[in-house]
């Protein structure tokens, strides 16, 4: 066996082979955090949902919001890579992956949080024995499994020429990397099935990932309360998960550049065409929401009203700007001006994002049902520990999940890069040449 | 088939209570305790709302007693992802208490907000204990429940009926809120039947429903209040 370290891109098995001391600290705390967040869990299932802030007429809270905000989140993943996949965009090569791996690990945290809202989580079987299919959320259970299988499988099937890499060429694991590798050693025939299967998938995600979360507007927009039931949520909500996912996909491509020093794999140009494509999805996001209120302002009818001057001027007020500054007019400032479209800058404007989307998805699900069409008494939403707790542990969650994934298996294509620099060039200089007309066409 | 239904005066309504506690004796709710009905977690089928209007002194209060509407296009029922509420054979809404998952989901649907959570394990009072009533099921905690029209009532008639071999006379069937009113302020029968008390009430000039815009249909009538 020839020395690993020769290779042309070893700084792309490295995370697998060599492990710093600083990972297992960080194992350490997020293992602790979800510890924790399990331990509150069992707590809920003990003494019911009362350990909640939640109360009669504010009865969805944290979870809900929580599983809207990452189920919006995994969406970056598999529809970025399968459109720039799809597209042939050449840059594509070193964040296909990522993303990918972003779709799975975020959507199975994103449909354990229904589960965590339920009073009843023992009873959950009852769905599939007496599930209605006219209800929203027996909608949203056939879509995010359809959804999470497809990614899953989306995010396999182009990682098995990397896993048959990883057997061949190094010695850890090697039954893992064996049987996985499903005998791929890399044929032509085997080559040309696997990019069949990439394309079928590619052109199979895309609208099941669009279904996911129209479907999830669905959840809101099919009641007849004040502030949800409105048409524009389907594609406003798509939008939004897009944009959410998309800055996740920045700020984990930022954070493991710096952790296993991909600088010279992802470079400044990478985060420019995808810093582009945040700004176009803050600008979609603003002009929806202008959409969304513009309509229900001028309406003026009062139900509609009381909800949104409760999310203008009313205790929802600091969310609602907050939101607004975080989710347009920062992207549009930094993104929009090349000398504040640095790294720096791109990272300041993700995280500024996903916070926004959060704050979005908190002022969907609670000023609705925080006014009432009957004057109730209105007891004012604040979560828990518990809901907090397990809100981090969501979070600890998908770190160490993406933690092990880069243990086991490599963060960035390295197949594709070699495809890419043996043959995309001269493929991409083909594709140009046909574009073109030639010289002698014109002449 | 009788469309039970119930007109309530809002002229008469003084607002006494009465018909929440009789609710709570006859159904079995429990006490969640001052610190969670503080918290907004207070359980009741009825509910009494009241509305202000004017300005110091100058206020008129109208007092709505709140049963669950028991609408004939309940949104509450469409969203239900396992059937655990439902419209039954009598026309009324319907829980089924050990079926329901606890998503909460009916209750973010409803206009009305007339349902209720059990939050906690649902404690009665020792004292109320013998009081129970074996007719209607005792809630577990996280599933949703609200007002059933005394349905088991309904049930207890039809039983009677059919045991000593005869129709089931419509003033057999009372719910337990309409019984206790002092001031007759509510009455209860079949909507669709003309020759009874609320098909003329229903028929008032001052007949209205809650909400009726959202076309939900709901069994439950009020007559507007009259300052005389």
């Amino acid at each position: 066996m020839t020395d690993i370290r020769q290779e042309t891109d070893y700084t792309l098995f490295r995370p697998i082979l060599e492990t710093e001391k600083s990972f297992y600290w960080i194992v350490a705390t997020l293992l602790g955090i979800i510890f924790w967040a399990g331990y509150m869990y069992i707590n809920q299932i003990i003494y019911g949902l009362g350990v909640t802030g939640l109360n009669n007429t504010v009865s969805w809270g944290f979870y809900i919001i929580n599983f809207v905000f990452f189920i919006g989140i995994s969406h970056a993943g598999t529809l970025i890579s399968a459109i720039l996949r799809l597209s042939q965009a050449e840059w594509r090569r070193p964040i296909t992956r990522m993303a990918e791996v972003i779709t799975a690990i975020v959507l199975l945290i994103g449909a354990v949080h229904p589960i965590l809202d339920l009073g009843r989580p023992d009873r959950i079987l009852n769905v599939f024995l007496f599930g209605r299919l006219q209800s929203p959320l027996l909608w949203d259970v056939t879509a995010i499994t359809t959804y999470f299988t497809a990614s899953t499988i989306y995010l396999y099937v182009p990682l098995i020429p990397d896993i048959a890499l990883l057997r061949d060429k190094t010695d850890k694991y090697k039954w893992f990397y064996q049987f996985l590798s499903w005998g791929y050693i890399g044929t032509e025939k085997q080559k040309h099935i696997l990019e069949r299967a990439m394309t079928i998938l590619m052109v199979m995600v895309i609208p099941i990932a669009v279904s996911v979360h129209t479907v999830i507007s669905f959840i809101f927009s099919m009641t007849i309360q004040p502030g949800w039931h409105s048409t524009i949520f389907g594609p406003y909500f798509v939008v939004g998960a897009i944009f959410s996912g998309t800055a996740t996909l920045l700020v984990v491509m930022i954070a493991f550049r710096k952790m296993y020093h991909f600088e010279n794999y992802l470079k400044e140009i990478h985060f420019q065409y995808l810093g582009l494509l945040l700004l176009i999805f803050a600008i979609l996001w603003g002009y929806f929401t202008f959409s969304e209120f513009v309509t229900g302002f001028y309406g003026n009818e009062p139900m509609e009203m009381s909800v949104i001057l409760y999310k203008f001027t009313g205790p929802y007020a600091v969310f609602f700007w907050l939101m607004v500054v975080l989710n347009f007019i920062i992207p549009v400032v930094v993104l929009g001006f090349k000398r504040l479209k640095t790294i720096k800058g791109i990272l300041f404007t993700s995280m500024g994002v996903i916070v926004g989307m959060w704050l979005e998805r908190l002022i969907i699900v609670v000023p609705s049902l925080s006014n009432p069409r009957l004057p109730y008494d209105v007891h004012f939403y604040i979560p828990s520990l518990t809901e907090v707790s397990l809100f981090m542990g969501g979070i600890a969650v998908f770190c160490l999940g993406f933690i092990i994934f880069s243990k086991l298996f490599p963060l960035i294509s390295i197949w594709e890069i070699e495809e890419g620099r043996n043959e995309g060039l001269e493929e991409a200089q083909k594709r140009l040449e046909s574009y073109l007309p030639s010289v002698e066409q014109v002449k | 088939m009788p469309r039970w239904g119930m007109v309530i005066d809002l002229n008469k309504c003084t607002g006494c209570s009465s018909c929440v506690t009789a609710c709570r004796m006859e159904n079995n709710i429990p006490n969640v305790g001052v610190e969670e009905a503080q918290n907004g977690r207070a359980m009741n089928w009825m509910e009494i709302i009241t509305e202000y209007e004017g300005e110091f002194p100058n206020i008129r209060i109208t007092h709505i007693p709140r049963p669950c509407f028991q609408c004939d296009d309940a949104p509450c029922v469409v969203v239900c992802p396992v059937h655990a509420t439902f419209i039954n054979e009598d026309g009324l809404v319907g829980q089924i208490y050990n079926r329901c998952i606890g998503c909460r989901y009916c209750m973010n649907a409803c206009p009305y907000t007339a349902k209720c959570f059990n939050y906690s394990t649902p404690e009665i009072p020792e004292a109320f204990v013998p009081l129970q009533n074996p007719e209607v099921t005792k809630r577990m905690v996280g599933v949703v429940e609200k007002c059933s029209f005394c349905h088991h009532r309904l049930a207890m008639a039809k039983d009677l009926a059919r045991y000593e071999d005869r129709e089931m006379a419509e003033d057999e069937y009372q719910a337990a809120c309409v019984e206790s009113c002092p001031t007759t302020a509510m009455t209860f029968g079949d909507l669709d039947n003309p020759d009874h008390e609320v098909h003329h009430l229903k028929h008032s000039n001052r007949a209205f429903r809650l909400e009726e815009g959202l076309g939900t249909e709901p069994k439950v009538y009020y007559l507007k209040k009259e300052d005389k």
